[in-house]
């Protein structure tokens, strides 16, 4: 700093409403900041963040030649931005400005006026002295990767990679499953407006399937996540479909040649209800439309015996026993985490006798007894084969439960009633809703309800208490028998049904926790992954450039997972289009003055950003991969790493200031 | 030899007597040792727990706090009644530290301390977790062939305490039948109250519990119900003839515990296992022969 230079310091304090003003006593901050060194001026205003607040220092700026400003207010998360912007847009590099936190750290969390007062003016004096010491940096533009990743192709993924490939970024697709779809290609229809599920999701499937920009990885997994905003590197894993991706045309002579001549493998996106051969397809509207062999059912890769007629039959030469998993990786600038749910698993509420008593079924089990491709072609069916004269179904299995998880799960008392009307449709069995609260808020979800009272589905409200075979007249004899307190009658009933229908909660996948360390992200108590901000950064993560969409940030239905999709591509696509993203200029220097080249920090660096310099003897810090942690600066023996903007000499002048 | 605590509780001394008899003769006869807690008393069952719970839970954490005292063992706690008081003392010791200090500060009085440390158990989970089905089955000498048997639980040692795994249909009780070469029949009943003490204070309700369990029995035309607990036991055994004459049915049934079924699959004689102080002596139906 030259002696022209001399610090001309202004000290902006905000009264935050009455957030600060209420506590602290301003004015007499103001008074004693005026007495600080190198403090030109000192001023109050109601909300400083307020385009007249901002203006009061652009003006201050440029009529008393200020070089250095102090903002104390709110914490630096919410407005240092607002603040940088305002010094520069007066002139002034962003990096002569500091704020300090009178709210957070001082006027929210005490009611004592008197020490409230004292610690916002030590608080600013430590932010005076550090600031007459700061310089100014320019930050580092590092260019974005216009490619995008999305994981998992449920019809999140499937809405946000159409939504960023439209606009006419590269998107990779990575799904874990053979196909696309997740789980609202198991549905027959949706509420309330009980459109067909697969009408309207399989268009997007093949629009996907067959778009320029969208390269689609079906059965693969995303192993490893390196780099960071702007700049990821993403390995991704190709489990081994033993067929031929790219050669398989999709006409299953292979699955009709199978030596097998009956299916008789559970099918997994049938939930085990149906059957399958060791080769398959998961369901008729797969995305992409391949086959692929099941290992451990598969003769010849289990036993290495076997007539092999599907290859044979294979006219494309597309079957290849010996397919190893393959791994690739891909460049990208941003990242969509859109992962989903997991279905409750009711056998963790043993009293209502799911996997004990055939005829229970969970709520994602009823929807393919329901769909025209399920086991049952969509009528549910007994499985003695006939049709239930009475079905019961119970909501909130697992969900606002004390012993399980405590969360409304959102989306069942709607699922519920579609449930309700779809069975009544089918098989004119008389339907019991057992519920808590009926929770139908949403566009044209109360009057979904409304009709389902209209159509006869009776209500009861009560948590079933047990489900039990055990009967005690000739009505109950070979029913399911529902014991519940019906709470409106204000008696207890039992109501013996044919079937039951469990409404299973949403959860996380079991692999969230794996996923989520992967990513960098935090998750909530439940395990859903968590937002930046629940209302203003809905769709964002703590991790630049990482956003999530759907159920994996908490269980949501259809509308609203199509909602958050978008946000998370109108994201993405802004880091496209910006093309650039701004790094913070917090980089560690070297003074190879005082190096001695004994390399601790090079070990010790978690971003492999410093390198020796064999010929100098001395480390030298990689200013584009340096992330300003810090740890090279605390260990350094000889004092001879700083970090720009956290400077010794800066903690110490403010640490100086509040002792 | 392994070698536990044993908790009698005032009904294996009691009304109970057949149980305990049958407890000590199998479980010689298994090479397992029972030491009695010296200078026991009440669990603070049923009764007392509704009219002062603290001072049930601290009746209960004495017997516990003396058996600390003996380093380790588990106890052994025959009576589904005791079974549940003891382990819902301890557990309620553990949640609510306001009351453990009470309940520790009147046991330090007595010269006691509790640290919670001992473990309460169930014959039955012992039978097939310390020595296991296939021990048992080795020493099955005269398999009760023929005999069809309603498996029956009661609630206290499936609820909350989930020590038989599964806490709405448990299947252990089928295993150590079939262990004894009997076949258990499919009784939906087998978790649900017998009445327990509502059979002398509501009687109206606790006999009709009873009669449920009893007539469902009778429908599976098994030859005997067996059971785990000494008030089970009393509810389905003693009323039969009074709710015969009062509801006109036929509810006669044999009732035993599962450690005579046990100790007469491992060539026990009747006197030893108890089966002569029935009410209804199971060899009517064939269980000896």
């Amino acid at each position: 700093m030259s002696e022209s230079e001399k610090p001309r310091i202004g000290v902006y304090v905000c009264d935050c409403g009455l957030n600060i003003l209420g506590v602290v006593d301003v004015p007499a901050v103001i008074q004693y900041a005026s007495t600080l060194d190198n403090v030109v001026v000192s001023r109050e205003y109601k909300y400083m963040c307020s385009d007249p607040g901002q203006d009061i220092i652009k003006k201050d700026i440029k009529d008393l030649k200020l070089n250095r400003v102090i903002v104390a207010s709110c914490t630096p998360s919410l407005h240092e931005r607002t603040f940088r912007t305002t010094v520069s847009t007066a002139g002034l590099n962003q990096f002569l400005f500091h704020m300090v936190n009178i709210r957070e750290a001082v006027s929210w969390v005490t009611t004592d006026k008197k020490k409230a007062t004292e610690k916002a003016k030590t608080l600013i004096k430590a932010g005076v002295m550090r600031v007459t010491l700061q310089e100014a940096l320019e930050p580092k533009t590092e260019p974005v990767i216009p490619e995008v990743l999305v994981i998992g192709g449920g019809i999140a993924g499937i809405h946000a990679s159409l939504s960023v490939a439209s606009a006419g970024a590269k998107l990779h697709l990575v799904e874990r499953e053979p196909s696309i779809g997740g789980n609202m290609a198991r549905f027959d229809k949706t509420f309330p407006t009980l459109d067909c599920a697969s009408c309207i999701l399989t268009p997007k499937m093949t629009t996907l399937r067959v778009h320029p920009n969208i390269k689609l990885y079906s059965y693969s997994e995303v192993v490893g996540v390196e780099g960071y905003v702007g700049n990821f590197e993403v390995t991704i894993e190709k489990k081994p479909r033993y067929v031929n991706e790219d050669l398989c045309i999709g006409c299953l002579k292979c699955v009709e040649a199978c030596v097998y001549k009956d299916a008789r493998f559970p099918n997994a996106f049938d939930l085990g209800l149906a059957k399958r051969k060791p080769i398959y397809i998961p369901f008729p509207q797969a995305v992409p439309m391949r086959v692929l062999i099941d290992p451990n059912d598969c003769l010849k890769i289990k036993l290495g015996k076997c007539k092999m007629t599907c290859v044979e039959s294979c006219e494309k030469d597309a079957i290849d026993f010996d397919m190893k998993p393959e791994r690739l990786t891909v460049k990208v600038g941003s990242i969509i985490v859109t992962t989903g749910f997991k279905p409750f698993d009711p056998r963790r509420k043993p009293q209502y006798g799911y996997g004990v008593y055939p005829n229970v079924y969970t709520a994602l089990e009823a929807e393919r007894l329901l769909s025209p491709t399920g086991p049952t072609e969509g009528t549910p069916l007994l499985q003695d084969g006939t049709m239930p004269k009475s079905v019961g179904i119970i909501h909130c299995i697992g969900s606002r439960d004390e012993n399980t998880n405590v969360y409304c799960s959102k989306v069942c008392c709607m699922y519920s009633l579609k449930l309700a009307h779809l069975v009544k449709e089918r098989t004119g069995a008389e339907v019991y809703n057992f519920y808590i609260d009926m929770r139908t808020a949403g566009k044209g979800y109360e009057e979904f309800y409304k009709k389902l009272l209209e159509e006869g589905v009776k209500f009861v409200r009560g948590r079933v208490a047990e489900l039990t075979t055990a009967p005690l007249s000739n009505a109950e004899r070979g029913k399911l028998i529902l014991r519940v307190e019906d709470t409106l009658a204000g008696y207890v009933r039992r109501i013996p049904v044919d079937m039951v229908i469990l409404s299973v909660g949403l959860e996380p996948q079991n692999d969230a926790q794996e996923l989520r360390r992967m990513l960098n992200l935090s998750c909530g108590k439940d395990g859903f992954l968590i937002e930046l901000h629940p209302k203003l950064a809905p769709v964002s993560t703590a991790t630049d450039g990482i956003y999530i969409a759907g159920a994996c940030q908490g269980p949501k239905d259809i509308p609203d997972t199509v909602a958050q999709a978008g946000a998370a591509a109108a994201e993405a696509l802004a880091l496209v289009h910006k093309g650039m993203v701004e790094i913070e200029p917090y980089a560690a220097v070297t003074n190879e003055d005082l190096c001695s080249g004994c390399q601790i920090c090079v070990g010790l660096c978690p971003y492999y950003a410093i390198e020796y310099d064999a010929e100098k003897k001395v480390s030298r810090v990689k200013d584009v991969m340096c992330k300003g942690c810090g740890v090279c600066v605390a260990a350094c023996p000889s004092g001879a790493m700083d970090q720009k903007h956290f400077r010794d000499a800066f903690v110490t002048a403010e640490v100086a200031g509040v002792i | 030899m392994k070698s536990y605590l044993y908790y009698p509780g005032c009904s294996l001394k009691g009304m109970g007597g057949p149980y305990e008899q049958s407890l000590f003769s199998t479980f010689r006869k298994l090479d397992l040792k029972l030491t009695e807690i010296p200078d026991w008393n009440c669990c603070g069952a049923t009764a007392y727990l509704s009219v002062n719970g603290n001072m049930a839970i601290a009746l209960a954490a004495r017997n516990l706090a003396i058996a600390e005292k003996d380093g380790g063992r588990d106890i052994v706690a025959p009576c589904s009644g005791c079974f549940l008081s003891l382990n819902k003392a301890k557990a309620s010791l553990k949640e609510y530290p306001e009351l453990r200090a009470k309940v520790v500060d009147a046991l330090g009085r007595a010269n006691l301390q509790y640290a919670g440390t001992s473990k309460v158990r169930h014959p039955l989970e012992v039978l097939m977790n310390d020595v296991g089905p296939e021990a048992l089955k080795k020493l099955v000498t005269k398999p009760l062939k023929d005999l069809r048997v309603v498996p029956y639980y009661g609630c206290a040692i499936l609820r909350p305490y989930e020590v038989l795994g599964d806490s709405h249909t448990p299947t252990v009780l089928e295993e150590l039948i079939r262990i004894t070469g009997a076949t258990p029949v499919d009784y939906p009943y087998k978790g649900r109250c017998c009445g327990g003490m509502l059979t002398s204070g509501v009687q109206a309700v606790g006999l009709r519990l009873a009669e449920i369990l009893l007539e469902a029995a009778k429908k599976t035309e098994a030859d005997v119900i067996v059971t785990t607990c000494p008030l089970c036991h009393y509810n389905l055994e003693c009323y039969q003839d009074h709710l015969r004459k009062s509801t006109g049915k036929d509810l006669d049934i044999p009732v035993m515990y599962f450690t005579q079924m046990l100790g007469l699959a491992m060539g026990l004689g009747e006197r030893e296992v108890g089966v002569d102080r029935l009410l209804r002596r199971p060899m009517t139906v064939g269980v000896t022969a």
